[in-house]
């Protein structure tokens, strides 16, 4: 298992640097040239000179990249532009806000797709089945902006029930904090849940199908024990590693529904940094998401292999 | 063709889109996605308002036979401003996936033909660009290049690429072993002809089927670009923006914020349809 996990880390290094390249090219991008925009109105040469300076921007460019690269390992993503604060620990505050959202939407996903996902396999054909699906397909299809301006809409607005933004600690008022994210963490939870849905559907059909379900059968054990111990135990195991996938999609996800209901959330920080023009938290929030994204596959492949039978015999 | 069989004939062609018209739900996808087209494409001559006039006598007007989805905060007409909405949408959705299949299909034809180092460049640099999630690389990208359609359009299709590089590899190397192929290679044809000729038809399905899937989710990440201020740009009107504005009279004026967001769900549900059915009507384990 150690030798695994090691290869699989060997492996994620070139995809890391790729990462990092990409980030740094990102800046490159912006039209123009950036020391005039910092430099203001007046453009003193001996301000631009300075700027030029201390960004290294009249070194070539390979020389800015691993000077940045260097400065990135260190932990040192640059300073934000408007708070003067550092950007990794502008990141690391937000954090815990995003991370309740996705465990809270993560929960919505769970409870709502994999069951429907079963229900559907086990009476596919059925109504039911159909109506299954629709509902996956429309919470893929619905934007989930949209669906959080509705929910405000209707629950906040007309009923009153829960309120429309804002944001508690947990660990400052938990009832209240759970309340106030109880509608972004269902708004951001329902493309999971669709998600869910289907890979549980097409993965039960295809256990549902096998031999070792057909011999439970046979035994005469009763339909919902074949179905939860014998097939879901089986068909869970893909689900597990579409996980690293749908913790992609929950902070893309999170970038619209922190911005509705105002959440100051990691993704709330990308769209504010996007409007201040503070590119460096920009790059600093996209290479943490990718480093963050090639942690969960890497976690997921160890989940995977220390799951899946044959692998662990295989060790 | 030659002895050599022709990649996925004309009968294989035939009985998929047989297939997809049995298909009610893929079909009710196909007559959504034609009215909006069609809807969008007439817009300059359909007997309507114009999209950016304003009327500061008819503000946040509700539904009415004059104003048939109302009117929005300026007193424009939101209807005429839906409709011509429909064209950034519909625009963003196709030129993005164009960009990212012209990009991503021949550099996953040259990774999975060529295999290797060149392979190994590839495979590795989309493993990268996978790594961020599409619609913060779209938002990063966006944020770079300026606000504007042209450039969450190519946002959203640079974003897009690494799903065609992936998925056009993947088939490439299944197919490649073909005997079809071996054929080729055996009459001396050149890698350039037997990729255009001979590999390239037998992956377009897949890529067809994912281009449509790709279609709803770059509608979607439009809208979304929009949404935040860094689509198109007002008084132009889109979806995502008209939703953006919405947001603010949502006590006062709740029909413009449902109008916009109805048609991103059935135009971008239109495709998913559209989608599942063309991945089912082609599926050869099907026929």
């Amino acid at each position: 298992m150690l030798s695994f996990v090691l290869r699989r880390i060997l492996i994620a290094i070139p995809t890391l640097l790729l990462v990092s390249v990409f980030v740094f090219t990102l800046q490159k991008l912006l039209p123009g040239d950036p020391v005039l925009v910092m430099a203001g109105e007046e453009r003193d040469p001996e301000v631009i000179a300075f700027l030029r300076e201390q960004y290294r921007l009249n070194d070539p460019i390979i020389v800015q990249y691993f000077h940045w690269l260097g400065n990135v390992l260190q932990g040192d993503l640059g300073m934000s532009l408007r708070t003067r604060q550092p950007v990794l620990e502008l990141i690391l505050e937000r954090i815990p806000v995003t991370f309740q959202l996705a465990v809270m939407a993560m929960s919505f996903a769970v409870a709502i797709g994999i069951p429907m996902g079963i229900l559907s396999a086990v009476k596919k054909g059925t109504w039911l089945d159909y109506v299954a699906n629709f509902v996956a397909l429309s919470g893929l299809s619905i934007p989930n902006f949209w669906l959080g301006i509705l929910l405000i809409l209707l629950v906040s607005v007309n009923l009153g029930w829960l309120p429309a933004s804002g944001y508690v600690a947990f660990w400052s008022d938990p009832l209240r904090s759970i309340q106030t994210l109880l509608m972004p963490a269902f708004v951001l939870g329902t493309a999971l849940a669709a998600t869910l849905m289907r890979h549980t559907r097409s993965a039960m059909l295809g256990v549902l199908q096998s031999d070792y379900v057909r011999t439970a059968r046979a035994k005469g054990l009763r339909e919902r024990v074949v179905v939860m111990k014998h097939a879901f135990r089986n068909g869970v195991l893909p689900i597990v590693t579409l996980s690293a996938l749908l913790f992609g999609e929950l902070l893309a996800g999170a970038v619209l529904t922190e911005q509705i209901f105002s959440i100051p959330g990691f993704g709330r920080l990308i769209v504010d940094a996007v409007f201040n023009r503070d590119y460096a938290v920009v790059q600093g929030v996209v290479l943490v998401t990718a480093v963050a994204f090639i942690a969960m596959n890497l976690l997921a492949d160890v989940a995977y292999a220390l799951l899946n039978p044959r692998m662990r015999a295989a060790q | 063709m030659t002895a050599i069989d022709a990649p996925l004939p004309a009968r294989a062609r035939s009985r998929a889109w047989a297939k997809l018209r049995r298909n009610p739900a893929a079909m009710v996808g196909a007559v959504i996605v034609v009215v909006f087209v069609v809807l969008a494409l007439a817009a300059p001559i359909l007997p309507m308002a114009s999209p950016t006039a304003t009327d500061w006598g008819a503000i946040r007007q509700p539904p009415s036979a004059a104003h048939w989805l109302g009117t929005d905060e300026i007193g424009r007409d939101i209807f005429s401003r839906m409709i011509w909405g429909a064209r950034a949408s519909l625009m963003a959705g196709v030129v993005s996936v164009a960009i990212a299949v012209v990009i991503g299909v021949p550099l996953g034809l040259i990774a999975g033909y060529f295999g290797g180092w060149t392979d190994s460049v590839i495979a590795r640099c989309t493993d990268a660009l996978l790594a961020m999630p599409f619609l913060i690389l779209a938002i990063a990208l966006a944020a770079f290049l300026g606000p504007s359609l042209t450039n969450a359009m190519i946002a959203i299709g640079l974003s897009a690429v690494p799903i065609f590089i992936r998925l056009t590899r993947g088939q490439v190397l299944s197919v490649k072993t073909e005997d079809y192929v071996e054929g080729a290679r055996a009459i001396g044809l050149g890698h350039l002809a037997i990729m255009a000729a001979y590999i390239l038809p037998n992956v377009i399905p897949p890529i067809l089927v994912q281009a449509t899937l790709t279609v709803a989710t770059a509608i979607i990440a439009e809208a979304s670009l929009s949404f935040l201020g860094l689509g198109q740009q007002p008084p132009a009107p889109s979806w995502g923006s008209m939703l953006n504005t919405a947001r603010n009279f949502m006590s006062q004026a709740p029909w413009m914020a449902v109008w916009p967001g109805v048609a991103i769900f059935l135009v971008v549900m239109g495709f998913n349809l559209m989608g599942d059915g063309l991945r089912d009507a082609l599926d050869p384990r099907e026929h």
